[in-house]
This record gives structure tokens, C-alpha cells and sequence, in this order.
């Protein structure tokens, strides 16, 4: 054993991730396989949206009123060009599909990151310091546990909306977003990191860097926040899977992002209002694409966890 | 014992104190109730002697105590834009929404624990799997979207099922009730099931996961070593122990049922309070939300004082004190 | 050597062999494994971590762990094969033919259920007794097990037992269906040295009274010593030796068992140096001394005063409370360590000996500032410790006291290298000028406790417990202290590891010329290397002697109990 070890340690870390147990588990499950290729896929469009997308939905002078409401493709009436069918504007459904996915995962990332660097560092400071600041924090976080994060949301945006002059409230309605998404979501990994914290912290390496003479801020930093941050990745996709269907359905309850940036829950209530005229797919393709998105990430979520979890294996 | 029972109500209306207060700041601090309430062409002397009328220059304590008296009556102001009493419109419209809730509450602990508890026990069974698989989707549908697929087949396609409203409601007293008529019954299927599939789904990874926890124990290894039969270590060992992080979760899920239905409310036009919850949101109608937000803390801590009551009945380390050495 | 195997014995394996499907392939846990076990005799089967015990444990009984699986051999109980038996067969045989106890009383049992169910339910499924006749059955039980009114405490959950008490309830618990024979599992482990000593007696009773056969499985070589007839010593998965106790422990023939008994600290000689288990790969030492002249930690040694006490605790006092209130009549403390005073000489090992919740390692935390005393002063060279205000005032002197702990599991940062480890104390006490500087130090001291340069690019997960201890040693000597602390610093590590690090300990402190403080609850180990020894039981400090005074001519009542209760190795002889 001693051999292969010592092999490891010169080959450096990228060779030391490939004999990992981690690799091993991703390698053998397919279903993992194709579900990190389908993020992946939604990434890259998202980024490079401008370059992949076949038209600018956004673009008012290349729209017309003539292409509206056609079908897909393959279907009877449908346009080579449009390859999932064209909305009520004459906008193309794929394209509007792109770049509502990158509104879609954008808000959706921003909250994730505001929620983990909220959470983490609640977390490590109730953990570690305890007494009054550990139960105070843990009460306020015990009670906004029981409001969904839906409804927290909701009421930031709400009020937000009463405070700010409309105007001002339309150049921020996407901070506004990211923060009401990401307040309902700090709970989670405030708790996490604290049931960690509290564990790391009695280690005797804590005590070892104390005995040192090594100061809070660094132990925390340098000795606890690394080994706490396991759980915290599954959490965080989790949670990204929760902040993309919460921003959806925010856009599709009227209170999400500007119609001037659909997301694709803005997409889908559009389409919502053609359901019954028949004409299904304005509403039925920004829906699989979110499915098939939240799907992904949980489906990586879910496979992370398994093989986290030393237990398991 | 009773300490804690008195713990968990001096806690309990802590909280409805605060929330109170958070409700009490949105009501009297954003936006101006003056301006909401009066027309354009209101003299300023007017505005000014109505201010001194409505008590708005009291100090913060004062006006607190005064919101919080009237709160706990039931009495939350008229809304900006119905011009009507609060809670008249929530009244009118609590029915619609416990109903939902309370059946969809019931249809996802019926259909949840039982599949959980199933596939801890039948781990590798292809049913497991395929529960396992079905939930992961389950998971990954949200809301809205489950509805509009249910409207899209059964409504639009099949035309089996209404596809908004309540249906025909009687009256009992103040209470209207959908569940005695039969177009009432019709109409409660789509929405419970779409508000019930998210919760089911998530109450049946949780079971689950709890159970799985539970087996691995060394209790449960040393019941299996004396030979107690599988089916005893499974439901009579292993059930009972992991009920009690189960019913902590179950009940905070249940509650979120009711904030839940916002959104179910919205997608099938049924006429509850989640809807005129989100009317008031876009019109910044700041009463209706301000009584929302008490009345769903309200049914918070009226479920979290029965799961710690639960608690109780269930776990006798809360009920008797341990020993020291003996 | 092929142990004798009786067909009429009442457990026989031949031939066992237990394999791990793993990603790697297969691991051989136990194999070619020979045993039998005797009505009314107890078999010990003792051995290190690793070594397969409780896999044979869990074979017999059938409860082997999925990827586990016996592959080979057989299993005979009085004649009757049981490997081969279907899942309900082997269920209908656990219990009524084979008793099983665990480790941990803590979580053996059901929280939720009442004694009562859990004795009743299990006898009543192997026996078909009424309602009735199983409850006084049960209440019988209890009775012979030890609980004392056990018409009332039958009623009671198992959160108001004791350890000690639950541990009883288990063997009860194991016992309530008349098995023929009983496996116990590190039944001793988790319970204080004076509770074990009763629980051995009442198995050893229980087994002799009902003719039932025993497996002892435990690292502890004085429980064997005290409790087994046989023993079989394994290592690596087979057993290389079996024998009476008696044999093993005078005479042992395999090379693994003599070094392991030589291994043992002995409770009744001091010696210059512990004895190495020479049989095992990692019993390295190291190459050579240090030369003080020309090493590092030679350099610049401060002048200090060499008169007088290097530490003194005065009326050391701590206090924690167990339970917060806002009423302050109904809170809970916990006084840790109540008025102790003592003083430790420079170049002194001041041993610090009690039973856990003594208080001996709030002493430890609260000399090195982890805790502060609620009561008291520490004086360090001469300065009150307490009375220092800043973290920065205590720096010089925190640089002088270092200390090693017990878990070499936690002592260590899992994500950090080696080097980093080391250097961490180096560069923050700024003892060397730059990084080139700190990095010579840390392979300097990796050369002094014997691990050498490569070990410090790896990671801790790639040691060994022992060297892991070792890195532990290295990071307390980079600040060049003069007062170290072991806190336990063996008491996690398997027999024959112990010897090497003690030697490393006892070498480093003669050469550094260190004052020490060492805690131990493992008495011979105190003996062999401490100068005073200092007794300890519920936070007060009882008496304070010279080790072999303390030894030969004990004052205090509790420190002769504490004699008594060391294992008595039934006619132990130096293997030279």
C-alpha cells in the first residue's frame, strides 16, 4: 500500500482524482453520466447563448407579425427555421427557450452563492462561538424554517415593491429577486456548517492549533471551513435545483423577473393563455426544458450524496 | 414534561410576537396608508386630521400594542384595493384553502409514508427503484407546471375534469364546503393532486432516508442477533424510532401545504386565500398581506405545538427524566 | 498449527474463511481459521485492530455485513451445521442457540421500548411462554444479572440505567432465551475500569452456572488474562496460537504472541525502555539519537531560571455549567476540577492517573488555555497565567507549553499536508527567518521522530495511527518547548505501537531535557515512566508521591482500590 501512495503523492493531484473513489462512482453510473452532459449542455447555451441560439428573439426588427403562432417543425404548417414552433409574437421558441434558460440559471446561481456565503459564514460563527449568539441564530433560524421559501420570497418582493419607486424597483427587480431567493435559503446551509462546526471543533487538531496560540478567525478559516465544506456542495446543488423552479414560478406568478427578460417561467405563463387554442407547444417546450434542467441538477445532486456518504459504500 | 410543554408556549408566542411585528412594520412603514386609503383630491388638512383619527402619530409601542389587539380579534384593517374588511375577504375565502390543504395534507402522508417505509425496507426491489426514480421526477416538477400538464389532459384533452374553480359549494354556517357536491369533488382532484405530489414526494425520500438511518443502528443489529422476526425489527423496532424525526419534518412540510397553495390556487383559479394573497402582492395591497403573513404563522405554531406534543406521547426520554449512576 | 478440534464440542470452526468484495478486490478478513469452544468455558480471542475478530463473531452468528460472505469452511454447533442454513433457520438460531452482546450498552438498546417489552418480545419468540409466565421470567433474569428491585426496574426505558446497569440488561437480554452459546463483542471497552471488573466477574459466573460456552472478543490483554480459559491470538486474520491462558501468558510459542505479552506494560517492574513487538512491519525506530550540539532544536535554548517550579497550579478550580436557565436556581453544574494544587519541577514527568470525568484532561486544557479556570491561578515560570489579559501577552509563553493528544484519528487536520501541519507553529511563532528556513526545521524534526523526508508532501489518511502519534510529536517540538503535555497519548494506539511511541517519548524527554505531564488512566504505563505521580477521582486531587512510593506504599484508600483493579497476569514471566 505503501507503494501506490507514495506514487500518488508525486503524481499530484489530478492523477489522485482519477484513482479516487469519487471518479470510480461517477465513471459507473450512466445515469450520472448523461445528466452532468445535459448541464453542461444548458451551461454552455447559457453562456455562449448569443453565438448558439438560431435567432435573437430579442431583436424586434428581425420578428414578424407574420411567422406568429407556428407550428414545430415536423409538424403540419410548421417552418424549417422554427424548429419548436414560434409564440403569439413570431418569436422562435428555441430561442426563447436559450436565453430564458440563462436568465433561468443565472438568478438562479446568484442566489445559491448569496444563500452558501450567508449560510456558511452564520454557520461557522454560531458554531464556533456558541452560548447566546449560537441560540439566537438558531432561533431566528428555527422560525424562518417554518415559513416555505416560496412565501418569504413573495414578501420580499412584495414589499420591496411598496418601498421602492417603480422605476427604481424595475433596475433592481433582478437584485430584489436574488436576494428574496436567496434569504429563504440560508437555513439550510447555516445548519449544516453548524452541526459540523460543532463537531470539528472539539477535534483535537482545533485544539492542537489552539494550544498553538492561533487565533479564532484563522482556525476558522484555515482549519474548519475546509472540512465542513463536504456536506455544503451537496446542499448547494440541491438548492440550485429549489432557486431555479422558485424563480420560475415567481416569473409565472407575475412577480419574478421583467417580461423584457422572460425567464422560462415567464415563458410558460405566456404560453399558459394558448393552451386551450390549441396551440400547446408554446407553453408544453419551455416546460420539458425546465424539467429536463431541474432534472439534471438533481439527478447530480443525488448521485453527489450517495457518494459522499462514506457510509454508504 | 410540563416544563417542556411550557417552553415550547412561551416559544410559541414569541414567535407570533415577532411576526407580529414584522407585520406590523410592513403595514404602517411601507408606503403610506394615507395615500393608499383617500383619493388625489384630499385636502392636506384632511389627510392631516385623518392621521390624527387613525392614531398614526402615536408612538411605535402604542400603535404595536393597538395592531397586535386588533390582530388577535381578527381585525386587520380594510384592504386598499377591495375598500373592504380584511377579514371579510378572508373569511370568505379561508374555507377554499384549508380544504385544499387539508385534503392534499392528507393525500401525501397516505401515499408518502407508506411508499417510504417500503422502499427502506425493499431496498433493491425494482419497485424500490422505480419509487426512487418517479420521486427524483417528482422533485423536479414544479408545481405550476404539474398543474398545467393535469389541466392540459384531463381538462383540454379528455375533458374529464374542470379545469378552474371550485365547483358547486354549500353553505354550512360561515363555512362553504366543496365536499358535498359531486361537480365539488370533481373539481378538488386535479388541485390536491398537484398540491399533494411535490410534498408526497418529499415526505417519502425523507421517510425513507430516516429509515435506512435506523437500520443501520446497533439496536436494531442486536434485536436482529436475538433473533426477533424481520417483520418485528421493521415495524415494531425500526418504525417506532424513526417516527420521531419524521413527524418534526411532516408536520413543518404540512404547513408549508397551506403557503404552497399560492401557487395552486393561482394556476387553477380556485378561490382561496393564496390567490388573494397574490393579488395583494402585485397591487401592494399592504393589509391583506400583513394579515397572510399572521394567520399563516398562526397555523405554524398551532402545528408545531401538536408535532411537539406528538413528540411527547411518542419519545419517553421527554417524558421521564434519565437516571445518573446507579 | 492446527488447534485440536473436538466433534463433540460445542461450537467447531474449521476451515473459516471470510472475504470482502470491494472495488480493489477481494480482502481475505479471516482465513484458514480453526476454533472450538467447550460447554461452560470461556474461549478469548484477542488480538489488534484488524486482526478479524469481530468478523468471527459475526460469521457464527450469521450477521455478516453485506459485501462480507464466508467463502469456505465450516461451522458446527454441538454437531448441527449452522453456515449453511437458509435465512430463517439462522434466525430461528440466533437467540435460542447463540447469544450475542455488543460493545456499546449506550445504543444496544431500544430507546423507545421498556425493558420489560424488549425481555418479553424476545422470549416470547423463541418461547412460547404466556404473557404472564414471560414477564417473571424476565424479572428472574434481571435478578440473576445483578439489577437490584427488578419488579420495579423492569417498567423503566433504558435511558434511566447506568452503563454499567445496561450493560446487565444486555446479558439478560442475551441470555432470556437459554442459548447454549454466547459471543461477546468488546463487552468491556466502553465501561470504567471498576464497572468492568464486576460485569467479567458476572459473565464468568453466568457462564460456569447455566455450562454455556463464550467467546470473549477484545484487544485487552489483563481482561483475558483475568476472565478466559483459552485464548486464541490472532493476527492478520488467522490465529497463530491457541492455548490455556496460563500457557499463553508464561509461555507463549509463536513470535507474534511472545512480543505481544512482552509488549504489555508491566504493572509490577519499572524498566528503562518498553519492549518492542519486533513481529509486526512498522516496529521501526529511529536510526540514532540526537546530537544536541549541532541540531536544531539545540540552538538557542532560552536561559531561564532554573530555580524553583517550571508550572504550579494554586487551587485550580473549573466550573461548567451543564444546564442553562434564566432562573439561576435551576441551573446545572458541573465542577470539573475542585481545589487542586500541585507543582512540577523543570526537567520532571509528573504523572496525572484517574478514571474518566477525574478531571485530569480539564487539567491539561485548562494549563494550555483552552479552558479558562473559573478559580485559581496556573503559574508558568514564575508568571500567573491567569491574570494575563490578551491572547498576544500569552504567546511567549503558550510557545513553551506544547501538548499531544489522544485520538491520532482527530489530531490532525485531514485536508492539510504534513508539511503544512509542522510548519504551521513555525511560521506563526516566527521562529525561523523564511519559508527555506521552516521547511529544514520540519524535515529536521520528521527525521527526529523517526519518519524521514518523504512523509511530508502526504496527507495524515496515509498513516498509521503510531505515526500519526509521531506527526502529533513533531508539530508540539517545532516550537521548541520547554513543557510538554500528553494528554492519553497512547491509550488510542493498538499494544505494539505503544511501545514505540513511549520509547520516542521517554528518549526525546531524557535528551531535551523536557518537563513533562503525563495523563493516563493505564497505570503500568504511568509506572514505567513517570517520576511523581499524582491521583485523581471527581475533580480533587487525592494524593500526590514519588511513582514507586506510590506504587509499593499507596496512602489514600482510593489509589490502593485503583491498584487493585490493574490485571493481574496470571503467571506473567519476561519472554527474554
Amino acid at each position: 500500500m505503501s507503494d501506490t501512495t507514495a506514487q500518488n503523492t508525486r503524481k499530484g493531484w489530478l492523477a489522485r482524482a482519477a484513482d479516487s473513489d469519487l471518479w470510480y462512482s461517477f465513471v459507473r453510473s450512466p445515469v450520472t453520466i448523461a445528466s452532468t452532459i445535459v448541464t453542461l449542455l444548458f451551461f454552455v447555451s447559457a453562456i455562449f447563448a448569443n453565438w448558439i441560439a438560431p435567432h435573437n428573439p430579442f431583436d424586434l426588427a428581425s420578428i414578424s407579425i407574420m411567422d406568429a403562432s407556428l407550428p414545430p417543425a415536423w409538424m403540419v404548417g410548421g417552418d424549417p427555421r422554427f424548429w419548436l414552433g414560434t409564440d403569439d409574437q413570431g418569436r422562435d421558441i428555441l430561442s426563447t427557450i436559450i436565453y430564458g434558460a440563462r436568465i433561468s440559471l443565472f438568478v438562479g446561481f446568484a442566489a445559491v452563492i448569496f444563500s452558501m456565503i450567508l449560510g456558511i459564514s452564520l454557520g461557522l460563527v454560531s458554531g464556533y462561538v456558541g452560548g447566546r449568539l449560537d441560540a439566537f441564530i438558531m432561533r431566528v433560524a428555527d422560525i424562518q424554517l417554518s415559513f416555505p421559501a416560496i412565501l418569504i420570497a413573495l414578501l420580499i418582493d412584495g414589499v420591496a415593491r411598496g418601498v421602492l419607486p417603480r422605476e427604481m424597483h424595475q433596475e433592481m427587480v433582478f437584485y430584489v429577486l436574488i436576494f428574496a431567493i436567496g434569504i429563504s435559503g440560508w437555513v439550510q446551509y447555516a445548519r449544516t456548517v453548524r452541526g459540523s462546526t460543532l463537531v470539528e471543533k472539539n477535534k483535537e487538531y482545533v485544539q492542537a492549533a489552539r494550544v498553538i496560540g492561533i487565533g479564532p478567525f484563522i482556525i476558522l478559516w484555515r482549519h474548519i471551513l475546509p472540512n465542513v465544506m463536504g456536506p455544503v456542495l451537496v446542499i448547494a446543488t440541491i438548492h440550485l435545483a429549489i432557486a431555479v423552479i422558485t424563480e420560475a414560478t415567481l416569473s409565472f406568478l407575475g412577480v419574478g423577473v421583467p417580461p423584457t427578460t422572460p425567464s422560462l417561467g415567464t415563458l410558460i405563463r405566456i404560453g399558459n393563455d394558448y393552451l386551450f387554442s390549441g396551440e400547446w407547444w408554446i407553453t408544453i417546450f419551455p416546460g420539458i426544458a425546465l424539467v429536463l434542467l431541474v432534472l439534471a441538477i438533481n439527478l447530480l445532486g443525488d448521485w453527489l450524496r450517495d457518494a459522499l456518504n462514506p457510509r454508504l459504500r | 414534561m410540563f416544563t417542556f410543554i411550557a417552553k415550547r408556549l412561551v416559544q410559541s408566542i414569541l414567535v407570533m410576537l415577532t411576526v407580529a411585528l414584522i407585520a406590523f412594520s410592513l403595514f404602517r412603514y411601507v408606503g403610506d396608508p394615507i395615500n393608499n386609503m383617500v383619493g388625489q383630491d384630499t385636502s392636506l388638512e384632511e389627510r392631516v386630521e385623518l392621521k390624527e383619527r387613525l392614531g398614526l402619530n402615536d408612538s411605535f409601542l402604542v400603535q404595536f400594542a393597538r395592531f397586535a389587539g386588533n390582530a388577535a380579534r381578527g381585525n386587520f384593517g380594510f384592504s386598499y384595493q377591495h375598500r373592504r374588511p380584511v377579514s371579510d375577504l378572508i373569511a370568505e375565502r379561508l374555507p377554499a384553502t384549508l380544504e385544499l390543504s387539508i385534503v392534499s395534507a392528507f393525500l401525501a402522508m397516505a401515499i408518502g409514508i407508506p411508499m417510504g417505509v417500503y422502499t427502506a425496507i425493499r431496498r433493491n426491489s425494482w419497485l424500490a427503484h422505480s419509487f426512487m426514480t418517479l420521486s427524483l421526477v417528482g422533485i423536479s416538477l414544479p408545481t405550476f407546471l404539474i398543474g398545467i400538464l393535469l389541466i392540459l389532459v384531463f381538462g383540454v384533452m379528455l375533458r374529464w375534469l374542470p379545469t378552474f374553480g371550485r365547483g358547486d359549494v354549500v353553505q354550512l354556517g360561515w363555512w362553504s364546503t366543496g365536499l358535498l357536491t359531486a361537480s365539488g369533488l370533481k373539481s378538488l382532484i386535479m388541485p390536491s393532486i398537484t398540491l399533494a405530489l411535490f410534498q408526497m414526494t418529499l415526505i417519502m425520500r425523507l421517510v425513507r432516508s430516516e429509515m435506512l438511518e435506523v437500520l443501520r443502528t446497533d439496536f436494531v443489529k442486536f434485536a436482529r442477533a436475538r433473533g426477533l422476526a424481520e417483520r418485528y425489527v421493521n415495524f415494531v423496532v425500526a418504525l417506532k424510532n424513526t417516527m420521531v424525526p419524521v413527524i418534526t419534518i411532516t408536520g413543518l412540510q404540512l404547513g408549508s401545504i397551506i403557503a404552497f397553495a399560492i401557487i395552486t390556487e393561482s394556476v387553477f383559479q380556485w378561490p382561496g386565500m393564496g390567490l388573494l394573497f397574490i393579488q395583494a402582492v402585485g397591487n401592494v395591497d399592504i393589509p391583506i398581506m400583513a394579515a397572510y403573513l399572521v394567520l399563516i404563522a398562526f397555523f405554524f405554531v398551532v402545528i408545531n405545538l401538536i408535532v411537539d406534543m406528538l413528540y411527547v406521547v411518542v419519545d419517553p426520554r421527554l417524558r421521564v427524566d434519565s437516571a445518573g449512576g446507579h | 498449527m492446527k488447534a485440536e478440534v473436538k466433534k463433540t464440542s460445542l461450537l467447531t470452526i474449521e476451515g473459516m474463511r471470510v472475504e470482502f468484495a470491494s472495488r480493489r478486490g477481494h480482502v481475505v478478513a479471516v482465513e484458514r481459521l480453526d476454533l472450538s469452544v467447550e460447554p461452560g468455558e470461556i474461549l478469548g480471542v484477542v488480538g489488534e485492530s484488524g486482526a478479524g475478530k469481530s468478523t468471527i463473531g459475526n460469521a457464527v452468528i450469521g450477521l455478516l455485513e453485506p459485501p462480507g460472505e464466508m467463502t469456505a469452511g465450516t461451522i458446527l454447533l454441538k454437531g448441527d451445521r449452522i453456515d449453511d442454513l437458509d435465512d430463517a433457520g439462522k434466525r430461528k438460531m440466533r437467540g435460542a442457540r447463540i447469544g450475542m452482546i455488543f460493545q456499546d450498552p449506550l445504543t444496544s438498546l431500544d430507546p423507545l421500548q421498556t425493558i420489560e417489552r424488549q425481555l418479553v418480545d424476545t422470549i416470547q419468540q423463541h418461547l412460547g411462554l404466556s404473557d404472564s409466565e414471560a414477564r417473571s421470567r424476565a424479572v428472574d433474569l434481571l435478578d440473576q444479572v445483578g439489577i437490584p428491585d427488578p419488579q420495579v426496574r423492569i417498567a423503566q426505558y433504558p435511558h434511566q440505567f447506568s452503563g454499567g446497569m445496561r450493560q446487565r440488561v444486555v446479558i439478560a437480554l442475551a441470555l432470556c432465551a437459554d442459548p447454549e452459546l454466547v459471543i461477546a463483542d468488546e463487552p468491556t471497552t466502553a465501561l470504567d475500569v471498576s464497572v468492568q471488573a464486576q460485569i467479567l466477574d458476572l459473565m464468568k459466573a453466568l457462564c460456569r452456572d447455566r455450562q454455556v460456552g463464550m467467546i470473549l472478543i477484545t484487544h485487552d490483554m489483563g481482561v483475558i488474562s483475568e476472565t478466559a480459559d483459552r485464548v486464541a491470538v490472532m493476527y492478520r486474520g488467522r490465529v497463530v496460537e491457541t492455548g490455556t491462558t496460563q500457557q499463553i501468558m508464561s509461555q507463549p510459542t509463536h513470535d507474534y504472541t511472545k512480543s505481544l505479552i512482552s509488549a504489555v506494560p508491566r504493572p509490577d517492574k519499572r524498566l528503562k525502555r518498553f519492549p518492542l513487538v519486533t513481529y509486526i512491519e512498522d516496529a521501526e525506530e529511529r536510526p540514532e539519537g540526537l546530537n544536541l550540539a549541532t541540531h536544531w532544536l539545540g540552538k538557542v535554548r532560552e536561559e531561564h531560571k532554573l530555580t524553583g517550579n517550571l508550572l504550579e497550579l494554586k487551587n485550580a478550580h473549573m466550573r461548567f455549567i451543564t444546564r442553562h436557565s434564566l432562573f439561576p436556581s435551576k441551573r446545572l453544574y458541573l465542577d470539573a476540577v475542585k481545589d487542586v494544587s500541585f507543582a512540577i519541577q523543570p526537567g520532571e514527568v509528573f504523572g496525572l492517573v484517574g478514571e474518566s470525568g477525574s478531571g485530569k484532561s480539564t487539567i491539561a486544557r485548562m494549563i494550555t488555555g483552552i479552558y479558562k479556570p473559573t478559580g485559581g491561578n496556573i503559574l508558568f515560570d514564575g508568571t500567573d497565567m491567569t491574570a494575563l489579559q490578551s491572547r498576544a501577552a500569552a504567546a511567549p509563553y503558550r510557545r513553551q507549553m506544547q501538548m499531544i493528544f489522544q485520538d491520532p484519528f482527530s489530531s490532525l487536520n485531514p485536508r492539510m499536508r504534513v508539511e503544512d501541519i509542522i510548519e504551521e507553529p513555525i511560521h506563526f511563532h516566527n521562529m525561523a527567518y523564511d519559508r527555506q528556513e521552516a521547511h529544514q526545521i520540519m524535515h529536521d524534526l520528521l527525521d527526529v521522530v523517526g519518519l524521514g523526508a518523504q512523509a511530508a508532501r502526504k496527507f495524515p489518511h496515509e498513516f498509521s495511527g503510531g505515526q500519526r502519534q509521531r506527526i502529533s510529536i513533531a508539530r508540539a517540538l517545532a516550537t521548541r518547548p520547554r513543557f510538554l503535555i500528553c494528554d492519553e497519548p497512547t491509550s488510542a494506539l493498538d499494544v505494539s505501537i505503544q511501545a514505540q511511541v513511549l520509547n520516542l517519548l521517554k528518549d526525546l524527554q531524557s535528551e531535551l531535557n523536557l518537563t513533562m505531564l503525563f495523563i493516563s488512566h493505564d497505570l503500568p504505563v504511568i509506572r514505567q515512566i513517570c517520576d511523581r505521580v499524582g491521583v485523581m477521582r471527581h475533580g480533587q486531587l487525592l494524593e500526590v508521591a514519588p511513582t514507586e512510593t506510590l506504587f509499593t506504599d499507596p496512602q489514600h484508600d482510593y489509589t490502593r482500590h485503583l491498584l487493585e483493579l490493574m490485571p493481574k497476569f496470571r503467571g506473567f514471566r519476561m519472554a527474554k
